[in-house]
C-alpha cells in the first residue's frame, strides 16, 4: 500500500510551498511495499501523531511572546489540535524553538532534546533560531540550532508573524504524515543516532508570512 | 557629558562622600577600555530627591591584573554591576563579596569587551557538556602586606546536602531563560543563586562594530516590550549629539507610540502574572486587548511586536489616516475592560491573599537597587524619568505619577493597571492635536557622532533606559552601553526571594516584570 | 421508570440455567469488567472534550475543530499518539514502583467509577456500606500519585507528590465529614437505599441548610481531591513544571491525565448520589401530574445530567481561579473547613433528631 499526499484540512495540497521535499520523503517512504494493514495502521497513527503536537513551552527571547499570542484567544493554536503547551519535555512532541540560543544555552538546547520521547520534532521559529539572525557574527551566540539538533521545519521572520507559526506547525503535520511508525524504519532509529537521521524541510522560501495570511 | 576621573586612591572616600550628600541612586556603572589609557568603569549617580546629577570615572593601568575598589557596600545594586564589568573587562572589584561571572560560562576564555579580545573560535568553541557549577563565592581580598588583592574563598553557595533545585533556565514561570538556583527546605526558599547569561547575545560589542542607523535595531531586540522606548532613548541620544532638531509632529507620534507600548507591556505583565498563579483565563483576557494595540502599531509601522519605527532624526513613516480614530476606539475600549481584569482576577481573594504583603521591597532598598519603573514606584520612589527629566512631550502633558507605598506584589500590579489608565489619559491629550510637519527630518547620508560621551534616558516599560555612547568622531561608537532595566530589579528580587516559599517566588518574578534578554543583552 | 434490577436478574438465571454457577459468576465479573471499562473510557473521552471545549469558551476561543467535525475526533487522536509515544526509562528510577503507579492511580479511579449508580439497580456494588467502600477506594489513589512522584527521582515529581500527600489527606477528611453529614440525614450507607430515598426529594432541598453547607464543603473539597486548580499544586504547571507526573511520558502520563479527568465525574458523580437525588427525577411534592411526567425521563439522563452540571460547576471554578500557595490550602481546610463540617454536622444531627427536615 502506497502513502497518500497528506491533506490538511481546507487547505488545498498546492497551496503549500515546499511539496518537492515532501514529495522525495513520500518516494522514500513508499520504497518498500507494506501490505494493506500495516499501511492503514500507519496511516491512522500517524493522524493521531500529526493531529496532536503538543509542544514544549520553550521560549528564549521575542518569539516567545509572538509564540504566547499564537495560544491566546486570537489565533487559538489549540484549534488544530496543538492543544496544550506541556512544560515537562517527556510528555512534549515537539519544540518550538523561539528565540537565539547561546553558547551557554546550547548544552541546555540538547539535553531538552535529548529528554524528549520519540517521536520528537523540531521547528526553528524566526531568524535567530534558524542561522543567529541580527546576532550572528556575535562571540556568544549559535548560528542555527541545526548545529545541534536536527530541524524539521524552519520558520523564516524576525519574529514571525503568528499565521506564519500556525503555517509552519502545518508544514509540520504534513511532514508526520509522510513517516512509517509500523512498516518503516524509524522504529529502529535508536537515541543515539537521532541526530545523524534527520528529515529536513528545507527551502522554505522567505517571505512565508507574507504568502499565507489568508 | 562630563566625566571626572577619580584617582584610584581617593575613590572610595569620594564615592562615600557622595552618598553621604544624598546620591543614593546608582543609575549605571559602565566598564571601560580606553586601550593605552587603561581600563575603568564610569560611575553615574543621581540624588533621589533633587535629581541631581553626577558623572565620575575611575580607572587602572594596569591590564594583567586590573583592580578597583569596589562599591557594592554603598549601593547594593552595585554587587550586579561589578559582576558584569568583571565578566566583560575582567576587572577585580576589591571587597566585592562574591565576584563570580555574571553572563558567560565560567569557563569562558578571556573578557569579551576589552578592545583586544581574541574572538577566535577555537578558543571558546560551542560547549556541549554542561557549565561548571562553582561551588564557592569568591572574594577579592587585599592583605596587609601586599598591593594586589588576592582571591580568598568563602562562603559556599549551596551545600548539597540541602534540597537543591533548580528553577530554569527552561521552566515556564522565568519568562524567558533565567536560573534560580534554589536551596530548600521543605516548600520554603533558603537561599537562592541567581544566574544569567543564558540569552546573552552580545549586543554591545556588536554595537562596537555597526554604524548608528545598523544599531537602532539591537534595541527593539533587548526589551522586545519596550521596544519603542528603547529605541527613542538611542535616536534621542544620538540626536541631542548631532544637534539634529526632530519636529512637534515626530514629538507627538512618538510619545503616542511610546504610550500605546507601555499599555502593551503592562497588558502582558498582567496576563503573565495571571498565568504565573495558576489563573490562565486571566492570561487570555490581557492577550485579548493587546492584540488591538498590536493591529493598530501593525498597521503604522508594519511590524507586530517589533517594529523597527523610529529612525535617527524622526520616525521611519508617517501615520495612517484612520490612526487617530482607531486609537481613540482601543482607549475607550480598554478603560471598560480594565475593570474585567479587577474582577476576574485582582479582587480576587485567592489572588489577594497570595500577593499582599508578599515580596516586600521597602523605598530605601528600591532606591539602593535602582529599581526604576513600576517596581520603584510601588514602593514609594518617585522614580518616574517622564517626570524626573521630561523630554518629548512628556513636559507639555498632564499626568499623574502613580505612587503607592505598599512594595509587594499586589501593589506592583496595581500600579502597573493604574498606569495604564494615566497613559490612556496622555494618548487621549495628545491624539486629536498632532500637528502638521515632517515626519523625519534629513540627516546627513552617513552618520558620524562628534567626539565625546553622551548619555539619554527615557521611561521604558519597566524602568529607566539609558544609553551611553562614547564616541571618537568616528561612523560608529567606541563604546556603547545600555542601562537595563531588568538587571536591578534581579538584584532586589536576589533580597526579597529570601525565605518565601515557592510559589512566592514566582509570584514575585511575575510581579517585577523583568524581560530577560534585556538583563542578559 | 425502568427498574434494571430485573434486567441484571434475568441475565444472571439465564446464564446459570445454561452453565455451571462458578461458570457463570466469572462470565458476569468479565461482563462487568468488560461494561466498566468501556463505559469508563467513553466518559473519559467525552469529558476531555467537554473540558476542551468549555475552557475555549471561557477563554473567548474555539477550541479543538479541526479533526472531524467539531472537533469530534480531537482526543482520538490524542489518545492515538500517546499510545504510540516511547515510554522513557529512567536509570535511576524505582522501576518496579515507577510503573507501578500510573496503574494505582488508575485502580481506583475505575473501581469507584463501578460503585456509582447510573440507574435503578445499574450499579455493580450494591451493599450496606456502600458509601464508605466508594469514600475507601477513591482514597487509594492518592498512594499512586505519592509513588509516581518519589519513584521518578527528580525533585519537582517530589515536590509535587508531598504536596499532594498533604492536600490530599487532609481533603479527605472535611470530605468524609460532609458526606458524614447527609448520611445522617439520610439513615443508611447503603447506595441504592440513598437514592431510593431521594426519590420523595433530593436531599440538598430536605436538608437545607446544612446539606447546603455540605454540599459547598464537599466541591471544595472534592475540587481538592482531584487535584484541580486552584488546589492544583501538584502539578503547579508554572512552579513544578508538570509536578508528580513531570518524568512520565507516553501512556504513564495518559493513565494520570485520564484519572485525573475521570476522578473529577467521580466527585461529581458522588455529590449527584448524595445531595442531588442520583436517578432521582426532580419532583415537587403535590404536582402529580408534573412529577409523573419527570418520571417517564430515563433514570440515567438524570443522573448523567446532574453529573455533567456538578461537572460544569467544577470546570468553571477551574478556569477562572488562581492557584492557592500550600500553606493556604492546609489553612483552609484545618482552620476553616473542618470546624465548620463538624458544626455542620452536629446541626445536621439536631435537625434530624428535632425532626426539623423535609
Amino acid at each position: 500500500m502506497e502513502m497518500k499526499k497528506p491533506a490538511i484540512k481546507s487547505i488545498p495540497y498546492e497551496e503549500f510551498k515546499d511539496n518537492e521535499t515532501l514529495e522525495s520523503l513520500l518516494a522514500e517512504v513508499n520504497k518498500e511495499r507494506t501490505n494493506v494493514l500495516i499501511g492503514n495502521l500507519d496511516d491512522l497513527i500517524n493522524w493521531g501523531r500529526s493531529n496532536s503536537l503538543w509542544s514544549l513551552t520553550f521560549a528564549t527571547s521575542c518569539c516567545g511572546i509572538e509564540f504566547m499570542a499564537v495560544g491566546a484567544a486570537r489565533y487559538d493554536f489549540a484549534r488544530f489540535g496543538f492543544e496544550v503547551t506541556r512544560n515537562s519535555p517527556r510528555q512534549a512532541d515537539l519544540i518550538m524553538c523561539a528565540g537565539t540560543i547561546t553558547h551557554k544555552m546550547a548544552p541546555v538546547l540538547k539535553r531538552l532534546y535529548d529528554q524528549m520521547a520519540e517521536p520528537k520534532y523540531v521547528v526553528a521559529v524566526g531568524g535567530c533560531a534558524i542561522s543567529g539572525g541580527p546576532f550572528k557574527g556575535s562571540y556568544h551566540v549559535l548560528n542555527g540550532i541545526d548545529k545541534i539538533i536536527p530541524v524539521d521545519v524552519y520558520v523564516p521572520g524576525c519574529p514571525p508573524r503568528p499565521e506564519a507559526m500556525l503555517y509552519g506547525m502545518m508544514q509540520l503535520q504534513r511532514k508526520v504524515k509522510a513517516e512509517k511508525f509500523l512498516g518503516g524504519k524509524n522504529i529502529h532509529r535508536k537515541r543515539s543516532d537521532a541526530p545523524k537521521d534527520p528529515i529536513i524541510v528545507t527551502n522554505v522560501p522567505a517571505g512565508d508570512e507574507n504568502k499565507n495570511e489568508k | 557629558m562630563e566625566v571626572n576621573f577619580i584617582d584610584i586612591k581617593d575613590f572610595r572616600e569620594t564615592m562615600l562622600a557622595h552618598r553621604r550628600k544624598g546620591m543614593d541612586f546608582l543609575r549605571e556603572l559602565i566598564g571601560m577600555d580606553w586601550q593605552d589609557d587603561g581600563l575603568g568603569a564610569i560611575y553615574m549617580l543621581e540624588n533621589s530627591s533633587t535629581h541631581e546629577n553626577i558623572e565620575v570615572a575611575v580607572r587602572t593601568l594596569d591590564r594583567e591584573r586590573p583592580q578597583l575598589p569596589s562599591v557594592s557596600d554603598i549601593w547594593m545594586v552595585a554587587e550586579l554591576y561589578e559582576r558584569e564589568v568583571y565578566d566583560f573587562y575582567g576587572i577585580e572589584f576589591t571587597g566585592h563579596h562574591d565576584l563570580r561571572r555574571l553572563y558567560l560560562r565560567n569557563d569562558w576564555v578571556g573578557f569579551p569587551l576589552r578592545k583586544d579580545y581574541d574572538a577566535s573560535e577555537e578558543l571558546n568553541p560551542v560547549r556541549m557538556e554542561s557549565e561548571p557549577v562553582e561551588e564557592f563565592q569568591r572574594e577579592y581580598d587585599i592583605q596587609d602586606d601586599r598591593e594586589m588583592a588576592e582571591i580568598v574563598e568563602k562562603l559556599k553557595i549551596l551545600h548539597y546536602d540541602q534540597y537543591v533545585v533548580n528553577i530554569g533556565p527552561q521552566h515556564p514561570a522565568t519568562h524567558g531563560v533565567l536560573h534560580f538556583h534554589l536551596s530548600l527546605e521543605g516548600e520554603e526558599v533558603r537561599k537562592v543563586d541567581i544566574r544569567c547569561g543564558y540569552i546573552h547575545r552580545g549586543i554591545e560589542k556588536l554595537c562596537e562594530s555597526r554604524t548608528y542607523p545598523q544599531i537602532l535595531p539591537f534595541t527593539d531586540r533587548l526589551d522586545y516590550l519596550s521596544a519603542h522606548q528603547n529605541r527613542h532613548a538611542l535616536c534621542m541620544c544620538i540626536e541631542n549629539a548631532m544637534e539634529i532638531g526632530v519636529s512637534d509632529r515626530v514629538q507627538y507620534i512618538r510619545t503616542i507610540m511610546d504610550e500605546l507600548q507601555r499599555i502593551d507591556s503592562h497588558l502582558l505583565m498582567y496576563s503573565c502574572m495571571a498565568m504565573d498563579m495558576g489563573a490562565i483565563t486571566g492570561f487570555i483576557y490581557g492577550f485579548r486587548e493587546r492584540e488591538k494595540i498590536l493591529d493598530i502599531m501593525e498597521e503604522v509601522t508594519g511590524g507586530r511586536l517589533i517594529q523597527n519605527y523610529y529612525v535617527i532624526g524622526g520616525v521611519q513613516a508617517d501615520i495612517t489616516p484612520g490612526f487617530a480614530k482607531k486609537v481613540k476606539e482601543y482607549c475607550n475600549d480598554q478603560k471598560i475592560r480594565i475593570k474585567e481584569y479587577y474582577d476576574l482576577f485582582v479582587n480576587n481573594v485567592i489572588f489577594r491573599n497570595r500577593s499582599i504583603g508578599v515580596g516586600v521591597l521597602s523605598r530605601e532598598d528600591a532606591i539602593s537597587f535602582g529599581a526604576t519603573g513600576g517596581t520603584g514606584r510601588a514602593s514609594g520612589w518617585a522614580c518616574d524619568v517622564r517626570k524626573r527629566h521630561p523630554y518629548a512631550m512628556y513636559g507639555k502633558v498632564d499626568f499623574k505619577e502613580i505612587v503607592h507605598t505598599g512594595g509587594d506584589c499586589y501593589t506592583r500590579l496595581i500600579v502597573r493597571l493604574e498606569e495604564i489608565l494615566e497613559s490612556i489619559g496622555i494618548i487621549e491629550q495628545l491624539i486629536d492635536n498632532i500637528p502638521e510637519g515632517d515626519y523625519k527630518t534629513k540627516t546627513k547620508p552617513i552618520i558620524k557622532l562628534p567626539e565625546g560621551r553622551f548619555s539619554a534616558s527615557v521611561e521604558g516599560s519597566r524602568g529607566e533606559f539609558g544609553v551611553f555612547i562614547e564616541s571618537r568622531g568616528d561612523k560608529m561608537p567606541y563604546r556603547l552601553k545600555f542601562r537595563p532595566t531588568g538587571l536591578p530589579l534581579l538584584a532586589a528580587a536576589h533580597k526579597i526571594m529570601k525565605g518565601c516559599k515557592i510559589a512566592d517566588l514566582i509570584t514575585i518574578g511575575a510581579s517585577l516584570d523583568y524581560v530577560i534578554p534585556d538583563i542578559d543583552r | 421508570m425502568i427498574d434494571f434490577n430485573s434486567v441484571t436478574t434475568a441475565i444472571d438465571r439465564f446464564l446459570n440455567s445454561v452453565l455451571p454457577h462458578q461458570a457463570a459468576t466469572l462470565v458476569e465479573c468479565l461482563i462487568i469488567a468488560v461494561c466498566a471499562i468501556v463505559a469508563y473510557l467513553t466518559f473519559a473521552i467525552v469529558m476531555i472534550y467537554m473540558e476542551r471545549k468549555v475552557c475555549a469558551a471561557f477563554q473567548c476561543r474555539v477550541g479543538p475543530d479541526r479533526v472531524g467535525k467539531w472537533g469530534l475526533l480531537q482526543v482520538f487522536s490524542d489518545v492515538f499518539k500517546m499510545l504510540t509515544k516511547e515510554i522513557i526509562e529512567l536509570c535511576s528510577s524505582d522501576k518496579i514502583l515507577y510503573t507501578l503507579a500510573p496503574f494505582l492511580v488508575i485502580m481506583s479511579s475505575i473501581i469507584t467509577f463501578s460503585c456509582l449508580p447510573f440507574d435503578n439497580g445499574l450499579q455493580v456494588l450494591d451493599f450496606n456500606i456502600g458509601i464508605f467502600f466508594i469514600m475507601a477506594a477513591s482514597s487509594f489513589g492518592i498512594l499512586g500519585i505519592l509513588l509516581g512522584g518519589w519513584s521518578s527521582n527528580n525533585k519537582f515529581s517530589m515536590i509535587g507528590a508531598m504536596r499532594s500527600g498533604g492536600q490530599m489527606i487532609s481533603y479527605e477528611l472535611s470530605m468524609g465529614l460532609s458526606v458524614l453529614t447527609l448520611v445522617v440525614l439520610s439513615g443508611t450507607m447503603q447506595i441504592s437505599d440513598l437514592v431510593e430515598e431521594q426519590t420523595k426529594g433530593w436531599f440538598i432541598f430536605r436538608g437545607h441548610i446544612p446539606a447546603f453547607i455540605a454540599f459547598i464543603i464537599y466541591i471544595i473539597s472534592g475540587n481538592a481531591e482531584t487535584n484541580r486548580a486552584p488546589f492544583d499544586l501538584p502539578e503547579a504547571e508554572s512552579e513544578l513544571t508538570a509536578g508528580f507526573h513531570t518524568e512520565y511520558s507516553g501512556m504513564g502520563f495518559g493513565l494520570f491525565y485520564v484519572a485525573e479527568f475521570m476522578n473529577m465525574f467521580i466527585i461529581a458523580g458522588i455529590a449527584t448520589t448524595i445531595f442531588l437525588g442520583g436517578w432521582a427525577p426532580f419532583t415537587i411534592p403535590g404536582a402529580d401530574a408534573f412529577n409523573s411526567a419527570m418520571f417517564m425521563i430515563p433514570g440515567f439522563v438524570w443522573f448523567l445530567g446532574k453529573t455533567f452540571f456538578v461537572i460544569w460547576l467544577l470546570m468553571w471554578i477551574r478556569w477562572t481561579f488562581p492557584r492557592l500557595r500550600i500553606d493556604q490550602v492546609l489553612v483552609l481546610e484545618w482552620k476553616y473547613m473542618v470546624p465548620i463540617g463538624l458544626l455542620n454536622l452536629l446541626i445536621m444531627t439536631i435537625c434530624v433528631v428535632m425532626g426539623w427536615t423535609f
